[in-house]
């Protein structure tokens, strides 16, 4: 059997969805921000002194990528090690403030295989929900990760 | 940062101002160590050529937080980010030109809020759409 023969089976689809990442937990500082936005090209003076607007100093809207939410780690192993990086799909529902602990956690939404040009496929969805110090979700971010 | 766009102002086709970046390797290197993501591809030339990369590649969330730069910025201080969405079809590389571009694609209340959905993406100095994505924002009314 060469390596390549991986099947993704019902019963493991079913396993994986619905695994959920331990939780990571960060603070939120103003100087993080400020270096944030200032790698991403954005003057927007919300992100450094706030604004009338946005009352106070708010987070770019990809900050929370830098909270490092963990991947969900799936219950079996997917032999293929190249990894891509598909998209992203972001929801805001509150503004992320300096001083806030932001827990993110990561569950697997969603896996399947696919033949592609690049060959064999597992496409994985992850959904990764944040939430401020009172339980509040400020958004979440649906990403989609190819392993080929 | 622009001006504030008000939700009378908006139609469906109106088109983005077209903007134009050109991240440098240090920039690359700031997003790295503000965001977390080491991976070397996006900072170390001779690993990226080792798997098989023609060189140093932008993150893709680099670009993601580049098209919501975009799009906040065109609708202003007084608008909200509800969605930004966006897919990685193709590699972008630093010290070239991306141009970032966009139109309207719907106008539309919910509730109280003023909706203004975007068509918004990233294109390389061939003109190809690497980066497609969308937004949905939410702008202030002249007449409350």
């Amino acid at each position: 059997m060469s390596t390549n023969s991986f099947t993704l089976t019902d019963e493991m689809r079913e396993q994986a969805i619905g695994v959920e990442s331990a939780p990571t937990t960060t603070d939120v500082e103003k100087g993080h921000i400020a270096r944030f936005a200032e790698a991403i090209g954005d003057d927007n003076p919300a992100y450094t002194e706030g604004t009338p607007e946005t009352g106070g100093i708010v987070a770019p809207p990809t900050f929370l990528r830098a909270m490092r939410a963990v991947r969900p780690e799936l219950p079996f192993e997917i032999p293929f090690t190249r990894l891509l990086d598909g998209g992203s799909d972001w929801e805001y529902f509150e503004h992320v403030r300096p001083g806030d602990v932001i827990t993110a956690v990561g569950r697997v939404e969603d896996i399947r295989e696919r033949t592609g040009s690049i060959g064999q496929m597992i496409i994985t969805t992850i959904k990764v929900t944040y939430r401020n110090q009172t339980g509040a979700v400020v958004a979440t971010q649906t990403s989609t990760s190819i392993r080929h | 940062m622009g001006q504030q766009i008000y939700f009378e102002d908006v139609s469906e086709g109106m088109e983005l101002p077209v903007e134009v970046r050109e991240p440098t390797t240090r920039q690359l290197v700031q997003y790295a160590g503000a965001s977390g993501d080491f991976y070397e591809i996006h900072y170390d030339k001779p690993y990226a050529e080792s798997i098989g990369l023609p060189g140093i590649i932008i993150h893709g969330a680099l670009k993601n937080a580049m098209l919501g730069a975009y799009v906040t910025g065109w609708a202003g201080p007084g608008s909200t980010l509800r969605r930004l969405t966006c897919q990685y079809r193709g590699m972008d590389f630093p010290n070239e030109p991306i141009t970032a571009k966009g139109h309207v694609s719907r106008v539309y209340q919910e509730g109280e809020q003023n909706l203004v959905d975007c068509t918004i993406w990233l294109e390389n100095p061939q003109g190809q759409q690497t980066t497609p994505g969308t937004a949905t924002v939410a702008l202030p009314a002249r007449n409350r």
